[in-house]
């Protein structure tokens, strides 16, 4: 450990301890948690019933179920009651089948007031579970800026004042890894850290950066539990870093009741990975880089705001562009055992700006969403420039997600006149500026000039723009791509019926987790009614919430797929993999388990987030209403850019467009889709079981299991 | 399916992209047509499953009805 860190550590002053003795995971579950309170430095263990186990699984099912109970209906996201919770869920930490570390983050959000999920890769929430705990719950705020150390091996968690180190991640990572990893690189992997950066002190989008210490590279890397701001809520408790500490790792460190069952479903998936990956999506070779050169060629590429979904340069920014950048032939997992090992990085790329320039660092990623929202959303196809941004909104721990699509809205005002230089500090803020958009995100970082602006999110800035610029509140409703407070992620759901109510209806907010159905709908055409898209818009979402339940990747549910699995009977669901989950949950938990009972777990949970909702003053239909610009051509550009497919609609409906104008056809095709969203969402609610506003009703929570008398209270107040 | 004389042929793609066919048309061309360039996807013509090693010599009949089922990825 170099003098530098050791003064760092000798900083530190210890403000509370606790000791524990570590029992072994049993069936995927320590049976109870550590509750943590900043304010007074309380360090608790909480224990976890059959109940919990019952009804809300583990992974976000717990972190909804604790912050349920520890916060008030009024709670704001910087009350000090509000809370962070990170839990595994019960198949977390695997290593026999691949996407099975991840972490899933809930807290009350700076962006949308409400209930917010994450999950994120790295080793924190395994090790966190084989340390002892089923989930980590953060409630209070410290005083100055903290440290909490959680040693699995010595049954020991500290909270540490720590002055001297610095925030921004890539630093801050590197330091805590040798601080409490020491010098040895194999000890290193046994470190895990939570941190944020100076980001998030300044917006409201900051994210969390989740580690694990790369053996290959001699470094430590970061995935990012991004969306909602949990970040910054980290930052407001004054949480500097969370560190756990684990060296015992094994084959049946999760506790498996039938070890053997579960590694006969692991070796066959990891052949079909080896077999097929190359020929299918590549992520062992491209990760989900890959999409943005898809995405361009199906017009569902956001660019410019999502004004369009293609751009002649959108070559400049595909998978050729980063197989070239990656540094390839190094197993690039964030968790052991994942064979699909999606998590790529450029090595020794020079910044050339911001407080790090000159610095040669490593860039993790950058994934679809970063190139898609940080470049084609902005109309930057420029690869350096996506690095450099990506890499700064990773040390800073602002979601690269929100900052496209805020970045983007604020270009296209200040395109359209709404803003101008006074507004932006003398920013020229057209699409494509790639170096008024890295300023923006430094400005973030220093917490500085309209950065901090832009830093609010979108719903915010709107309100900003109306209140000093005299901005018309319908047009910035129209291309303000948010709902909820959440800023949509970087697909282009204009042409997709389905898929503007899979982000519309988004528990937290558009974020494609949920739901993503464009191809199924606007490509295939195979739920082409409104009883068949709110199937899929039923089926799906409950589906994909298992996995944050779980502690698992999405990835290897339907990103690699078995040779035969055209044959059949639904090859979107991808069988054999349910039945692969079927096994896994079966061989960990001891439960004989089908993939019904999969399913109603994830519904239980699903209309618990749902109710949660409507606890903090959300959660009804007027809150599943999204943008026009996410439904259809908000402007004449937008029209005539796809012209053909929209004369095509009208005439079906018996326009005559040979007699209209652009502005006339413009109105038509709203009117028709806005009702076509009504209808949908109608549709949706009564196969979902609630009411045509939105709530569950009374019986449908009856059925799952969850008529807590306080749930059924909030529900009955909603008209359930 | 039935040829009209006088009137181009054409196949339809997932019910509802029509497209004039040619003379010789494989899988693969439909699939350059379409600018399908998704590595994840199931093709049936006329109902017939085409396993993915046939794209460039399955040959695509006249009036076909082409299915070319994404499946879903990445997001």
């Amino acid at each position: 450990m170099s003098h530098h860190i050791e003064e760092m550590k000798a900083a530190h002053r210890l403000l509370a301890e606790f000791t524990y003795e570590r029992y072994p995971v049993q069936r995927g579950y320590t049976n109870r948690t550590l509750y943590i309170n900043l304010s007074d430095s309380t360090i608790a263990s909480k224990p976890v019933s059959e109940e919990m186990k019952e009804k809300f699984t583990g992974g976000k099912g717990f972190g909804l179920w604790l912050l349920w109970h520890g916060i008030r209906d009024t709670t704001k996201w910087n009350d000090p009651e509000n809370e962070i919770i990170i839990s595994a869920g019960p198949i977390g930490g695997i290593t026999t089948y691949p996407g099975t570390g991840k972490s899933l983050v809930v807290s009350l959000s700076p962006l949308t007031d409400s209930v917010m999920d994450c999950n994120v890769g790295g080793y924190f929430g395994p090790y966190l579970k084989f340390a002892g705990w089923d989930a980590l719950e953060i409630q209070g705020k410290a005083e100055k800026d903290v440290i909490i150390f959680i040693d699995g091996d010595t049954g020991r968690i500290t909270i540490e004042e720590a002055p001297l180190e610095p925030v921004d991640t890539h630093l801050l990572t590197d330091i805590l890894v040798q601080m409490y990893g020491g010098d040895d690189h194999h000890a290193r992997r046994a470190i895990s850290t939570v941190t944020a950066g100076s980001g998030a002190e300044h917006t409201r989008f900051g994210c969390l950066n989740f580690s694990w210490y790369d053996l290959r590279r001699r470094a430590a890397r970061v995935k990012q539990a991004g969306r909602g701001g949990i970040g910054t809520v980290f930052r407001d408790k004054r949480i500097k870093a969370l560190v756990v500490k684990f060296s015992d790792l094994k084959a049946d460190s999760n506790g498996p009741a039938d070890l053997a069952r579960l590694q006969r479903v692991g070796t066959k998936m990891h052949k079909e990975i080896h077999d097929y990956d190359d020929q299918q999506c590549g992520m062992r070779r491209h990760g989900t880089a890959y999409l943005v050169g898809i995405m361009n060629d199906y017009d569902l590429l956001p660019v410019h705001n999502f004004r369009y979904g293609s751009h002649p340069d959108g070559h400049k920014i595909d998978v050729r562009v980063w197989d070239a950048r990656f540094t390839q032939g190094v197993p690039d997992g964030c968790w052991y055992g994942c064979t699909l090992s999606c998590s790529h990085a450029v090595d020794g790329f020079t910044l050339r700006t911001g407080p790090y320039k000159g610095q040669k660092v490593i860039v993790d990623g950058p994934e679809y969403e970063n190139a898609a929202g940080l470049g084609a959303n902005c109309g930057i196809f420029d690869p350096d420039y996506i690095l450099e941004a990506n890499f700064y909104c990773d040390t800073y721990a602002l979601d690269t997600i929100s900052i496209g699509t805020s970045i983007a809205f604020a270009m296209e005002c200040y395109e359209m006149g709404i803003i101008d230089k006074r507004a932006t500090g003398g920013l020229d803020l057209r699409f494509g500026n790639a170096e008024a958009a890295i300023e923006v995100i430094h400005q973030m970082g220093r917490g500085e000039g309209f950065g901090t602006i832009i830093g609010q999110g979108v719903r915010r800035m709107k309100k900003i723009f109306v209140e000093q610029y005299g901005a018309d509140p319908k047009i910035l409703q129209d291309i303000g791509m948010e709902a909820k407070g959440l800023e949509f992620s970087q697909y282009m759901p204009k042409e997709s019926l389905a898929q503007q109510a899979g982000y519309g209806m988004a528990s937290k907010g558009p974020q494609h987790d949920e739901a993503w159905l464009i191809f199924m709908d606007m490509v295939n055409n195979q739920i082409p009614t409104m009883e068949d898209k709110a199937e899929a818009l039923h089926y799906f979402p409950i589906w994909r919430t298992w996995f944050g339940l779980c502690g698992l990747c999405k990835l290897p549910w339907n990103d690699i797929v078995p040779p035969d699995n055209a044959l059949t009977d639904e090859p979107t669901k991808i069988p054999e993999h349910v039945r692969n989950y079927v096994e896994i949950f079966s061989a960990v938990t001891g439960r004989q388990v089908t993939s019904e009972d999969l399913l109603l777990m994830s519904e239980r949970v699903y209309n618990f987030q749902r109710v949660f909702n409507l606890r903090m003053g959300f959660g009804t239909r007027e809150h599943d209403k999204i943008p026009y610009r996410a439904q259809g051509p908000v402007t004449v550009e937008e029209y005539e850019s796809r012209a053909e497919r929209y004369d095509k609609q009208l005439k079906a409906l018996g326009y005559d467009v040979e007699k209209m104008s652009t502005p006339e056809k413009v109105a038509a095709l709203r009117a028709y889709r806005e009702k076509q969203y009504e209808e949908l969402m109608d549709a949706v609610y009564a196969r979902r079981g609630w009411t045509r506003n939105g709530v569950p009703k009374v019986e449908t929570l009856q059925r799952l299991g969850i008529d807590y008398p306080d749930v059924v209270e909030i529900v009955r107040r909603a008209g359930g | 399916m039935t040829v009209v004389a006088g009137q181009s042929p054409t196949i339809v793609v997932n019910g509802t992209r029509e497209l004039p066919w040619t003379q010789g048309m494989t899988v693969r061309d439909v699939l350059r047509l379409c600018n399908f360039t998704y590595s994840l996807i199931i093709v049936t013509v006329n109902g017939r499953i085409v396993p993915k090693e046939e794209f460039d010599t399955f040959p695509v009949p006249p009036e076909a009805e082409v299915r070319v089922i994404h499946l879903i990825a990445g997001g």
